[in-house]
């Protein structure tokens, strides 16, 4: 156990590619944590899908040594958050397990949406913040007006910010000392009864759930009985330990400290985040305020290209559940996609990763359908639907009102491109809240329904400002809107699968776009094919798909009839992938084509 | 009308097959592969050679004829067919030899076609006479086109006059006399095939093979299209080509008994009707194939597609084929189908059955095919499965459709 004057708690938080991770493996390489020779690249970054997408997905710890100036040996709980506005919850109770957080800020970008949302967060939190400015030895840094950035925008004092270069290391020894000299250390009695708060729990195959947990007050140790208070499970510690990266056992963990349990627990349901555990004997008297679980705010369907991997489609979402409580998943049949699940995701980044993770590390083809958000019909019958799957939508006669979920966006945009992006914003039914101008950059804060956001309004964004804009948002509640459910039908049969909820305003456009994108990818068939976008009974948008008029081989002799049959044989490995819609077959291309224009 | 049994009291179709099923038979393919000029179209096995060791061909051809022979002796035959490249390059005394040589493998039959492929220039109408005695009994002229310039850029050696007048020596030596034409050649219009293909009506032969123009990989025409300079009719001239070719074949007494093939009746190509009913051929000759029930086993052969490797291996081991495949019941199924389906008449689905080893409904998506049946597509009636001529005309699309 460690002399809580001599430990510091604090995470990293940034925007995208502004340098967190390399200065995390900066800090770990001159703490002397990993021998040159174990460092790869990003050392917290641990899944392959975060090394090449450059972020972090789940909050890992490292426990560093720092010998300060003062002589004095100190302990460092570096906790790493992960950086996309999808994972802002995780950020959040990141923080819960800090004193202080180095607010990182790109010398050369500035201050953008998600150093902003991040900062507001650790500013809730309660944490003490250390801007520091990262990349100064490239030419493009720009100090003086990021350092007026930060006090402007955020309202921090960055006259002492931390000058550095996570790449090169200049300015690390002044960071490590800064981190001691300015940081507060923790608080916490350890006479007390346990108080420790689980800050992430996650699966491993070998010793069942590893649960992380930041002691705020008492001990825990190896053989102890422990309560989770907000479950009641009782468990038995079988290990303590820290990550330094790398796991080490430990006979204790007292007031302040951040490490690992492992209790023989099966299942991440029994060790949830924000739960707080006890000792079984010596209970405390009340929880730790823990956080809201979090919420899956974008659904879609997830089926496999070929029906039989159905089951293992099952045993791999399954097993990407263990580590991963933040998404959900039910069984889902679909006419046109056969056997699947529909799952909610934290934001359109998770559904990607996950989606990746299903595909590279299971070997699974799949077929993913239009993202949708969670919306609340208020029937006749007094009842509240909360709504995931368009499919579901009752009859509109039965239907009271519809409300849908709304964001508060916070966009960050050199001046030249406002315009556009108020254009998007005001496109997306977006009411704005805020402008305000710092030097040529604009920070507007507009509110949106979430639905207008989860199709493709962050490419939109990053392709109208050429990639200079940067974006983050919080859930901002329900409200009514006017919606209506768009169908596709073809010739005459809806497509489930295609079905999409949107403002009535925009449902004829969307309808178009939809329809032209089929008639392109649908093949021609021996019928005319009718593509229709209905609300209700009503079409709004049609296109015929011609039928073949000639498809016939000219000549065919003796020698011919080989050749025909392999050609037809691998003509017959197209059609696995083909999706029947009455006559119609429907390559799964075209269901993700069209898919993707739904937004 | 009454009841829905009685619907069909009107209906001009025939409600019962005349005659049982058509015996596919047996018939013997020989490939000549030597022409004088490559045609930009062709991407047939034909080859350029600057000299031709007639007698060597002449030795090796017979050797692999005896090579099938010694397996299959004594099978009654159909038809012989000398294909290519150009047979009617070929000395008459070696057509002559072959077919005295099949003659003593095989019992002909009393009707057997005997067809020679012939380019309609003077110089090989010269040989007509020697291929008449030699026992050819039916001349397939690759006339191609009616119109001089269309011939020039088919790369073709003749001209429309030179080809007509090889056409009337061919009558008056041949039976039978089929010419081959080409159409939705690159700029020609529905009016000018029309034209062309009235006055090839009124030639006066029983057979007309007509082909629409089919850009073939590896061909000089290939590269043409590539580069965007072979402007070829579209989808809809040529199903409105297609369309126009049947009906007025249909009203000159030309039925289309199959894609591209047009007769009277009794003169169809009684050798290509054993390849579409999915007869047993031996193919004798560099690149050629063939369909062998033997036993229980049905092989598909083929031979060494050069010319000289082939040459060289039947030197050394008597024959040029390659190693046979066994055909598994279901590939012989679909070969049928995809043969069978080009014909008028249609494919028995108990011999389909048959061919598959299994219910069909696990080989034929029976749904498509009741759906293409109301479509106007296809017709599936006492047994027999069709494509109507509409069906036809997209056939690829409609096979694949109804196979599983």
């Amino acid at each position: 156990m460690e002399e809580l004057a001599r430990i510091r708690n604090f995470a990293i938080v940034a925007h995208i590619d502004h340098g967190k991770s390399t200065l995390a493996d900066r800090l770990i390489e001159r703490c002397g944590a990993l021998q040159a020779r174990e460092m790869t690249s990003q050392v917290l970054d641990s899944m392959d899908i975060e090394r090449e997408r450059g972020i972090t997905i789940k909050a890992q710890t490292v426990r560093l040594e720092y010998l300060a100036r003062d002589g004095q040996r100190y302990l460092f709980n570096l906790v790493d958050t992960p950086g996309h506005v999808d994972f802002s919850y995780e950020v959040s109770r990141s923080m819960r397990a800090c004193e202080g957080a180095l607010l990182l800020v790109d010398a050369t970008q500035g201050v953008e949406a998600q150093t902003l949302a991040n900062a507001y967060q650790a500013i809730d939190a309660d944490l003490e913040i250390l801007p520091v400015l990262n990349k100064i030895d490239l030419p493009a840094a720009d100090p003086e007006r990021v350092e007026e950035q930060i006090e402007d925008i955020i309202g921090l004092d960055a006259s002492e910010a931390l000058m550095i270069s996570a790449k090169t290391g200049e300015g690390i020894d002044d960071l490590l000392e800064a981190i001691v000299t300015r940081l507060p250390p923790p608080e916490g009695k350890a006479e007390e009864p346990l108080q420790a708060l689980v800050v992430d729990s996650w699966y491993d195959p070998y010793v069942g759930v590893v649960t992380l947990i930041r002691v705020r007050n008492g001990v825990v140790r190896k053989g102890q009985k422990i309560l989770f208070m907000g479950t009641r499970a009782v468990h038995q510690i079988d290990r303590v330990g820290v990550f330094t990266p790398k796991p080490v056992l430990v006979e204790a963990l007292g007031p302040g400290e951040i490490g690992f349990v492992t209790a023989g627990i099966k299942e991440i349901a029994d060790a949830r985040v924000g739960d707080t555990i006890t000792e079984e004997k010596r209970p405390a008297a009340a929880p730790l305020p823990g956080f809201r679980p979090s919420q899956p705010v974008v659904f879609c369907g997830i089926f496999p290209v070929d029906s039989n991997d159905y089951d293992h489609l099952r045993e791999s979402l399954a097993k990407l559940r263990l580590n991963d409580a933040s998404f959900e998943y039910e069984p889902e049949t679909s006419t046109a996609l056969g056997l699947g699940f529909r799952c909610g995701f934290l934001g359109l980044l998770h559904l990607e990763i996950v989606q990746e993770r299903l595909e590279r590390e299971f070997g699974l083809e799949l077929v993913v359908t239009a993202p949708s958000v969670v919306y609340r019909v208020h029937r006749t019958d007094g009842t509240v639907q909360e709504l995931h799957n368009p499919a579901d939508y009752p009859d509109p006669t039965k239907i009271v009102k519809v409300e849908e979920p709304w964001i508060r966006a916070t966009i960050l945009v050199p001046d030249a491109h406002l315009g556009a992006v108020l254009r998007l914003c005001q496109e997306r039914r977006g009411e704005q809240l805020d402008l305000t101008y710092v030097g040529n950059r604009a920070m507007v804060v507009y509110r949106l329904p979430l639905n207008e956001v989860v199709y493709d309004f962050y490419d939109r964004l990053k392709s109208i400002s050429r990639g200079y804009a940067s974006f983050d948002y919080q859930l901002d509640g329900y409200g009514e809107s006017d919606l209506v459910k768009l169908s596709i039908l073809v010739n005459g049969e809806p497509v489930e699968s295609l079905a999409l909820i949107v403002h009535r305003s925009m449902a004829e456009s969307r309808g178009r776009a939809i329809c032209e994108k089929l008639k392109e990818l649908i093949p021609r068939q021996m019928f005319q094919i009718a593509i229709q976008a209905a609300i209700g009974g009503r079409i709004v948008a049609r296109e015929t798909v011609r039928a073949y008029r000639k498809d016939v081989t000219a000549k065919c002799y003796g020698g011919d009839v080989s050749r025909k049959r392999k050609l037809l044989e691998r003509q017959k490995e197209g059609k696995k992938r083909m999706r029947q819609v009455g006559r119609v077959e429907i390559p799964q291309e075209a269901f993700l084509a069209a898919l993707k224009v739904s937004g | 009308m009454s009841s829905a049994s009685s619907s069909r009291t009107g209906s001009e179709l025939p409600r019962h097959r005349a005659e049982t099923p058509p015996d596919p038979g047996f018939a013997l393919y020989l490939h000549w592969p030597f022409c004088r000029h490559k045609c930009p179209y062709c991407d047939f096995n034909s080859h350029v050679r600057e000299e031709v060791e007639e007698g060597r061909w002449r030795a090796a051809l017979l050797a692999e004829l005896d090579h099938f022979g010694e397996r299959t002796a004594g099978r009654a035959l159909r038809s012989i067919f000398f294909g290519g490249g150009t047979p009617s390059l070929m000395a008459p005394a070696t057509v002559a030899a072959l077919i005295e040589r099949a003659s003593r493998w095989w019992r002909f039959e009393p009707e057997i076609e005997i067809t020679l492929e012939a380019n309609p220039t003077s110089a090989e109408a010269a040989r007509f006479a020697g291929f008449q005695a030699a026992g050819v009994n039916r001349l397939s002229l690759g006339v191609q086109a009616l119109e001089e310039a269309a011939l020039r850029h088919l790369g073709r050696q003749h001209g429309v006059a030179e080809a007509l007048a090889a056409l009337d020596l061919a009558r008056a030596r041949f039976p039978r006399v089929s010419i081959d034409l080409i159409y939705g050649r690159p700029e020609q219009d529905l009016a000018a095939w029309e034209r062309e293909l009235r006055r090839a009506l009124d030639l006066g032969t029983g057979h007309l093979s007509l082909y629409q123009l089919t850009i073939e990989p590896g061909t000089h025409f290939h590269t043409l299209r590539r580069r965007g300079r072979l402007p070829l009719p579209g989808e809809d001239l040529g199903a409105a080509m297609l369309a126009l070719t049947d009906e007025l074949c249909a009203a000159a007494g030309f039925a289309a008994y199959e894609i591209s093939n047009h007769a009277r009746p009794g003169e169809e190509s009684r050798h290509n009707l054993v390849y579409w009913r999915y007869g047993d051929y031996l193919g004798v000759g560099p690149g050629a194939h063939g369909r062998l029930t033997l036993g229980t086993e049905r092989l598909a052969m083929r031979a060494e597609r050069l010319p000289e490797r082939w040459l060289a291996a039947v030197e050394t081991r008597g024959h040029g084929q390659l190693p046979a495949e066994r055909l598994a019941a279901e590939t012989q199924a679909t070969e049928y189908l995809l043969m069978a389906m080009r014909l008028a008449e249609g494919v028995e689905l108990g011999r389909l059955a048959a061919l598959a080893g299994r219910d069909l409904d696990s080989f034929l998506d029976m749904a498509a095919v009741r759906f293409l049946e109301a479509e106007g597509l296809l017709r599936c009636e006492e047994g027999v499965l069709r494509a109507t001529a509409t069906g036809r005309h997209r056939l690829d699309a409609l096979i694949r459709r109804i196979l599983r």
